[in-house]
């Protein structure tokens, strides 16, 4: 499953052969134009990981994320996905159209399809950026196909011990107006995660890290999650490889 | 000189044109080998740079450029007052560029002295190769004797192609930051300064999300003299106490330099090919696209280092001048690299965002402007420079435009007035009207602006008469600066940052000269296509 969502991943970012020149004919304005600032360009960044929870549960994960377009108009790609002793616990395939609105930020909107846990398709409206003291800003609101609103706040920031050996610490917030019971969340703040991301950059494009992180449930869905027999928290660590294309 | 004599009175006999040359440049992907590996590169005749083209004043130059790449290319003469048709910016003046396989044939009067240079204005061709020198002989003798006389090209030559170089910047904007602040860095500071003061720099920039050490947008480049590494070391040589003319260019897409040679003064007689009053000094800053011509008078029978060092100081463009092949100076020691100050950002907008800010002193210091100069040491300033001759035009200006120079460096977007090239309109001139440009650097970084066919003068705080002419200007970090232009060159010019993937990304824009009556546009001339 991992796999196959790769490949979608693969798939969707096909179109990206925008750079090509009219070889027939002469330049004309536009041309002239795309090349000195309306050009197309693209970033694709992919982490892959596996590791462990203290439970001694394997755990393996996908984090995909990236553009392409202009300046101004981009769309907008975004997957990500955990597997947990090789059954799909989670994955999700956004696909977003984003327009810069401000020097650091895009506002964005769109559509996110969870194949895992539940089928769910939502409306997707958000923001994302670079807010004050360098922290990458995610935050977007979803409105599911079963009427029920959420949302989910990401922050990560970089420091660097060498230019090439970088700390990433980021946390993770999700939040649900309304009890959704299919999901086993609670209305409130349901999950949160922090973790540290070490990686080495040998190349902007090829940078190995190791990652640790914990998650835990909040309020009515740690009550949930007990109910069930599961785990309210986890502690995990992993090993990865982060790719940018 | 009795050859120069002997045509001159040929000339006059037949009083026919008195010189018509014509050149040839083939533009084609070669293999090169520079840096110790074999790479496939962008050549003019098979070499990087491509030739030195020799012109004099009044020739009557017809270059043929021939095109054997599978994309556009086209040719611009960097400096030269041109016939519009003839400037060579793909779309501009219904030039249409040149196609594969075909031949262009450049047709154009020389009409002014001095050293200028050549390069592709299409894509990132500039940085992949295409570029070269020209020099420009008087009708008669040189105002400034010399003995000797070498053209030394600085560039930046990088493995990677000019589109994978904006592609990672588009990318990422820091893809080749290499000297970011660490944490390691921070701790110093808190060493140093205290914890407040180190708090208190760290977070101002990062309110602002601007890096301190934004000093080069690209790295990982080898630095060249006439297309020759530190190690391949190329020699201009000389007997002792001759005059040796070193014509300058800065032929980089990315870089600039601070420019020195040990031991020696040297006497800038010339600057965007423009004579101005002899000025002695020990160093100059040398932005991207400008050229200055010096004087040197090396006594000694020893190699003398021509030490070029970017601004990032991340290695150095060695020469040498030397009494035999194969003699080599000491190379300098490399000096420290500067970090930006709050004196480097636009202070206007600034105030806007913290009214309440603190500056001290040390604030008030641009750190891009720490050459790093020992002291007692004279680095050149645009202040020194004056006019050889007297400014015909002396008018002072009938209106300024404002030339904003702003840029997002998170996206890697860089603007004129708050708009790219493919968001904006031209820059309308009436023909011969007098205008002074008023730059101002909002950003952090310096741009060299260059104007395509016409020089604009210099408001360096020189007498009207005495303002220099200068093709390309640079605009310091948060600074501004202001140029007077008469308009008398119709037609429609490129005006642009000319750090290559700044203008890339959109720093540029069209001035249109224009004669009020619209039949006096000029037409279509010169260049035909020949296949």
């Amino acid at each position: 499953m991992q796999i196959r969502a790769l490949l979608l991943a693969t798939c969707l970012m096909l179109p990206v052969s925008a750079f090509a020149a009219d070889e027939m004919g002469s330049m004309t304005p536009e041309e002239m134009q795309h090349e000195h600032g309306g050009g197309i360009f693209h970033m694709f960044r992919l982490e892959t990981e596996i590791g462990s929870n203290t439970d001694g549960t394997t755990l393996s994960g996908w984090d995909f994320d990236g553009w392409v377009g202009t300046d101004e108009n981009k769309l907008w790609l975004k997957s990500e996905g955990e597997r947990a002793d090789s059954k799909l616990e989670s994955a999700e395939f956004w696909a977003l159209y984003s327009r810069n609105i401000a020097t650091f930020w895009d506002a964005q909107a769109g559509i996110r399809y969870d194949n895992k846990p539940k089928s769910t398709t939502y409306l997707t409206l958000g923001f994302n950026g670079l807010a004050p003291q360098w922290f990458e800003t995610e935050a977007h609101l979803f409105i599911s196909n079963k009427g029920d609103v959420s949302a989910r706040l990401r922050e990560e920031n970089d420091f660097l011990i060498t230019q090439k050996l970088i700390l990433q610490p980021y946390a993770e917030v999700n939040l649900f107006a309304q009890d959704v019971i299919e999901q086993d969340v609670g209305a409130g703040i349901s999950d949160g995660q922090i973790g540290l991301q070490t990686r080495y950059e040998f190349t902007k494009k090829f940078a190995p890290y190791v990652d640790v992180h914990y998650g835990r449930k909040f309020g009515e869905t740690a009550s949930i999650a007990k109910s069930n027999g599961e785990d309210k928290d986890e502690l995990v660590g992993a090993i990865g490889l982060r790719l940018m294309f | 000189m009795r050859k120069i004599i002997t045509t001159l009175l040929l000339t006059m006999f037949f009083s026919a044109p008195a010189w018509a040359g014509t050149y040839n440049l083939d533009i084609a992907r070669t293999e090169v080998n520079i840096t110790g590996t074999p790479m496939e590169k962008i050549t003019i005749n098979g070499g990087i740079p491509g030739p030195t083209l020799r012109f004099k004043d009044g020739e009557d130059v017809t270059v043929n450029v021939t095109n054997h790449l599978k994309e556009d290319t086209s040719i611009h003469w960097h400096g030269l007052l041109i016939d519009p048709a003839m400037d060579g910016v793909p779309t501009f003046n219904k030039f249409p560029g040149i196609k594969p396989g075909e031949t262009f044939t450049y047709h154009f009067k020389i009409r002014q002295t001095g050293t200028y240079w050549y390069h592709a204005h299409s894509g990132g061709q500039e940085q992949d190769g295409v570029y070269g020198s020209i020099i420009v002989d008087p009708k008669g003798k040189y105002p400034i004797q010399a003995d000797r006389d070498y053209v030394v090209v600085l560039s930046d030559f990088s493995p990677e192609e000019s589109t994978e170089i904006m592609a990672n910047l588009k990318m990422s904007s820091d893809y080749y930051a290499n000297a970011r602040r660490t944490l390691g860095d921070f701790f110093h500071d808190v060493k140093e300064d205290g914890f407040g003061k180190a708090w208190k720099t760290a977070t101002d920039w990062g309110d602002m999300r601007m890096m301190q050490t934004d000093l080069a947008d690209v790295t990982g480049y080898t630095f060249l003299v006439n297309g020759k590494s530190p190690e391949q070391n190329w020699t201009g040589i000389f007997k002792p106490g001759e005059r040796v003319r070193l014509r300058f260019i800065n032929a980089s897409a990315m870089s600039f330099f601070d420019v020195r040679i040990p031991g020696l003064k040297m006497s800038v007689v010339q600057s965007d090919g423009q004579n101005v009053e002899p000025v002695s000094v020990d160093e100059f800053r040398f932005g991207v696209a400008e050229t200055y011509d010096v004087i040197v008078t090396p006594q000694e029978n020893k190699a003398y280092t021509i030490a070029a060092e970017p601004i990032d100081r991340s290695g150095f463009a060695i020469g040498t001048l030397a009494t035999a092949e194969g003699m080599k100076g000491e190379i300098p020691a490399g000096r420290p690299r500067a970090l930006l100050s709050m004196a480097d950002m636009d202070m206007e907008q600034m105030m806007i965002d913290d009214p309440d800010m603190e500056m001290t002193p040390a604030d008030m210091i641009s750190g891009w402007a720490k050459t790093g100069t020992p002291d007692g040491q004279k680095a050149l300033s645009y202040a020194d420079l004056r006019y050889a001759g007297i400014q015909k035009d002396q008018r002072p200006p009938e209106r300024t435009i404002e030339v904003n120079l702003g840029g997002n460096m998170e996206r890697y977007i860089w603007t004129i007035n708050d708009k790219k090239f493919s968001d904006a309109e031209p820059i309308r001139l009436k023909y011969g009207e007098r205008v002074r440009l008023k730059f101002t650097n909002h950003t952090m970084m310096a741009h060299p602006m260059h104007l395509h066919g016409m020089f604009v003068q210099l408001e360096n705080g020189q007498p009207a008469a005495k303002l220099p002419n200068k093709h390309t200007v640079i605009v310091p970090p948060g600074q501004s600066y202001s140029v007077l232009l008469t308009a008398d060159e119709a037609g429609e010019w490129a005006f642009h940052c000319h750090l290559l993937y700044h203008m890339a990304s959109g720093m540029m824009r069209k001035v249109v000269v224009a004669k009020l009556d619209q039949s006096d546009v000029p037409a279509e001339k010169g260049g035909h296509h020949a296949n």
